[in-house]
């Protein structure tokens, strides 16, 4: 590979890469995303290898292993290209027919296609799926098209222009600049604009080497969208890290992720790699002068880790253990230097801002919440996966539009943001547009964008209970509001579950989780009581039929049947 | 070293850079209720029973004022509604597993602050997690005899053994630390279990 030593190599670089793909070459695109490879697409592409081989058609058909599609509730997912023709749930013993009757005979197989499970339309193309129809794709729409494993998939399709456009065009004021009016927020759950974070660790200490940071910890159970995206797509969080990181003048930036994702870490390592030896990334980078590097670091399996300050801790090598509050880690981070992290997401929305400004930017999504945001839906709905909307979509067309409404004919109960640390909303409110402020006016923050979904068979008490079952397994245990309030709120929930609720319960959880929520040490210990906070809000009779009535309203909990 | 004036419950204090918000009360005679707190070790703020109202620019926080750093301006409050019913809480949420603690002002706290012992369900483990004997081993006598193992609510204290038989026989001096006596008892515990042929003398290499 050649290295790139200026804007305009960058750029013939990019029209050799094209000159030599075609447009009208056959391409499958197998899903090798999460969900897609547990539901056996590993299988699947060496059914593809081999078959390929079989009729001779190497060099007629490209195959390629991408990032996750999204839809992974009818995955495994396999795209054929040009004419992208979408087939689901498909099987290793499809994959003869799939290439003699698609690839070579270029005709739909109807039942491999999407039958919508209302009207019986069928849909042979990915973007006639009501799933993917009304979906703004901005961020996750490239990974079908692109192997992960390929920078020259990833310049084929502009990729690495914006940073470009910033090195060579722009001041890091003029970037900083523009990320600040485009209002882009943090997408890691706390909604912080993103501008205002980088400014205060470009200013902090000055003449002190200063680290950007990608949080893909992404702990939260019900997460997975920032894994996919990271996965299928590494150049385009890569190339806006660095963006982000000439307009904070850091000269070097951590990825910070999981142990047990080894797809996304080989995936990473290779992009690193072939940036790297493109001159993309390291000394001089594309000639400008700007140098920058990167590490990765895996986290040590616990939840807390992906917390700012513990995983900057453990960054340094240390046991992931929260620091107080109030130490802004923007300005003391990393060895006490200042560390701008943000997670997956929120960088990968830079690349696209720096291309096509703030204003095109600022024109998608809502007043307070710009642009669009991945959303990973599961629990009880009908298609789980990963969707792309635009901030202010309703909740309501996420659920039905996208999600196919809930399954076995149930109604809709509550919707639940954030994991073990979010809030719950129930079906009244489910007009609310997605959006930072309003759905935290409502007692939800939208945290990292999971959104589980609950039918009327789930019980509150029991929900509640559950996510601090989770976090008694998760919290560091040092600090007492937190380790010995989430002791005491379990053991009261466990009780009411089990029909030994008593009087006065529900004012004793309310009273620790107010000195909870104030007195912990670190955020994780300040949000353990949130999701139990937003059920009494909405679900409070509930609580009182488990202690007064010892009924379950959901009968979920066995004891009280 | 520069003097920085900050505001104590409407008293004017002097305190030096550096200084813990904790440190300048005590200098100035306010008295702050601590558990955690230990002047020869590093400030924890495990506890949260320090736990004072601050202002800075306008904007107020819940912090520990063992660990918060003074600066120019600051107004502490350390008797607030909200900071009295953080105290009561997390008394109470001790006093669970240590109903009869003498050690650390605990009795007197609770009084002070109204705690009701038998407010939360009792929890018979008597270790309150004040850190006070596996800071004093590892950070005075840099011994790592005891340790903190497991996590959230299982998180407990323990002796190693190796360390423990051949280092605490002739020290003992976390001892008198712990606030509830469960320490002693541990001790005794763990050697009954897993060294009691080294009775409190030199160890077998020794």
């Amino acid at each position: 590979m050649p290295r790139i030593n200026s804007a305009a190599e960058l750029e013939e670089l990019r029209k050799d890469i094209l000159a030599q793909k075609d447009p009208d070459k056959t391409c499958i695109s197998v899903c090798a995303g999460i969900a897609c490879l547990g539901s056996g697409n590993a299988q699947v592409i060496s059914a593809f290898e081999e078959e390929i081989k079989k009729q001779s058609l190497d060099a007629k058909v490209d195959l390629i292993a991408t990032g996750c599609h999204g839809f992974c509730e009818k995955g495994p997912i396999v795209v054929i290209y040009p004419e992208e023709i979408c087939y689901l749930e498909v099987t290793p013993e499809d994959v003869p027919e799939i290439v003699s009757k698609t690839v070579i005979g270029k005709k739909v197989i109807d039942r491999l296609i999407y039958t919508d499970p209302n009207t019986g339309i069928k849909a042979a193309h990915q973007t006639e799926i009501p799933f993917y129809k009304n979906q703004s794709r901005l961020l996750i729409g490239n990974s079908p098209k692109i192997n992960p494993k390929s920078i020259d998939d990833y310049l084929a399709i502009g990729g690495y222009s914006a940073l470009s456009k910033a090195l060579f065009e722009m001041t890091p004021e003029g970037v900083l600049d523009e990320i600040k009016k485009a209002n882009l927020r943090g997408r890691g759950g706390g909604g912080f604009p993103a501008g205002s974070k980088w400014e205060t660790t470009r200013n902090a200490q000055p003449g002190v080497e200063k680290y950007v940071i990608v949080n893909a910890h992404e702990g939260e159970p019900g997460a997975f969208m920032d894994r996919a995206l990271f996965t299928g797509n590494p150049h385009l969080i890569l190339e806006g890290l660095i963006i982000g990181a000439y307009a904070i003048g850091s000269h070097q930036g951590f990825i910070y992720t999981r142990h047990d994702t080894p797809v996304l870490r080989k995936n990473l390592d290779l992009a690193l790699a072939q940036a790297k030896e493109y001159g993309l990334l390291g000394d001089n980078i594309l000639g400008s002068g700007f140098s920058f590097n990167v590490d990765v670091h895996l986290d040590v399996g616990i939840f807390v880790s992906g917390e700012s300050s513990a995983l900057m801790r453990s960054i340094e090598g240390m046991p992931p253990e929260p620091r107080p509050k109030y130490i802004r880690t923007s300005v003391t981070g990393i060895w006490d230097r200042p560390s701008n992290l943000n997670n997956v997401e929120t960088w990968a929305n830079v690349p696209q801002i720096i291309n096509q400004g703030y204003e095109w930017y600022s024109s998608i999504g809502t007043e307070r919440s710009k642009g669009t945001k991945l959303i990973s839906l599961s629990g009880n709905i009908v298609n789980s996966g990963v969707v792309e909307v635009p901030m202010g979509t309703s909740l309501r067309e996420i659920v039905f539009d996208f999600g196919g409404g809930i399954p076995n004919g149930k109604k809709l109960k509550a919707i639940h943001f954030g994991g073990p640390m979010g809030g719950t909303i129930p079906e009244s409110l489910i007009d609310t547009p997605l959006d930072f402020d309003e759905l935290s006016k409502q007692g939800a923050s939208l945290g990292a964008g999971d959104m589980l979904v609950l039918d009327e068979d789930t019980c509150m008490v029991e929900m509640a209970r559950l996510f601090l079952d989770f976090l008694a397994g998760e919290s560091c245990g040092k600090c007492v509001p937190c380790r010995e309030g989430m002791r005491q709120m379990l053991k009261i929930l466990t009780n009411m579950t089990q029909g030994e609720g008593k009087d006065g319960d529900i004012k004793l959880l309310e009273e620790i989780s107010g000195v909870v929520g104030e007195a912990a040490l670190c955020s994780l210990g300040r949000s353990i009581q949130k999701p139990l906070i937003s059920m009494l809000k909405y679900f409070r009779d509930e609580f009182e039929a488990h202690i007064k009535e010892k009924r379950c309203p959901a009968n979920a909990c066995k004891e009280l049947k | 070293m520069s003097e920085i004036i900050i505001q104590i419950d409407g008293r004017e204090v002097a305190a030096e850079e550096g200084m813990t918000v904790l440190n300048a009360a005590q200098k100035a005679g306010i008295s702050i209720p601590t558990l955690c707190y230990l002047e020869t070790l590093e400030p924890y703020g495990a506890c949260r029973l320090c736990t004072v109202e601050v202002e800075v620019r306008g904007r107020t926080n819940l912090v520990a004022a063992c660990l918060y750093p003074v600066e120019k301006d600051l107004i502490v409050r350390t008797r607030t509604e909200k900071v009295d019913r953080i105290r009561k809480v997390i008394l109470e949420l001790l006093l669970a597993h240590a109903p009869e603690a003498r050690g650390l002002k605990m009795q007197e706290y609770a009084e002070e602050y109204g705690a009701d012992k038998n407010r939360y369900e009792k929890e018979p483990s008597f270790c309150i997690q004040c850190g006070l004997c596996v800071r004093y081993c590892a950070e005075v006598k840099k011994k790592n005899a005891i340790c903190f193992v497991n996590k959230g609510p299982s998180r407990e204290i323990q002796f190693i053994p190796e360390i423990a038989s051949k280092e605490c026989w002739n020290c003992t001096e976390c001892f008198p630390l712990c606030p509830t006596e469960y320490l002693q008892g541990l001790f005794v515990l763990t050697k009954a279990l897993a060294f009691p042929s080294a009775p409190m003398g030199p160890s077998v290499e020794e």
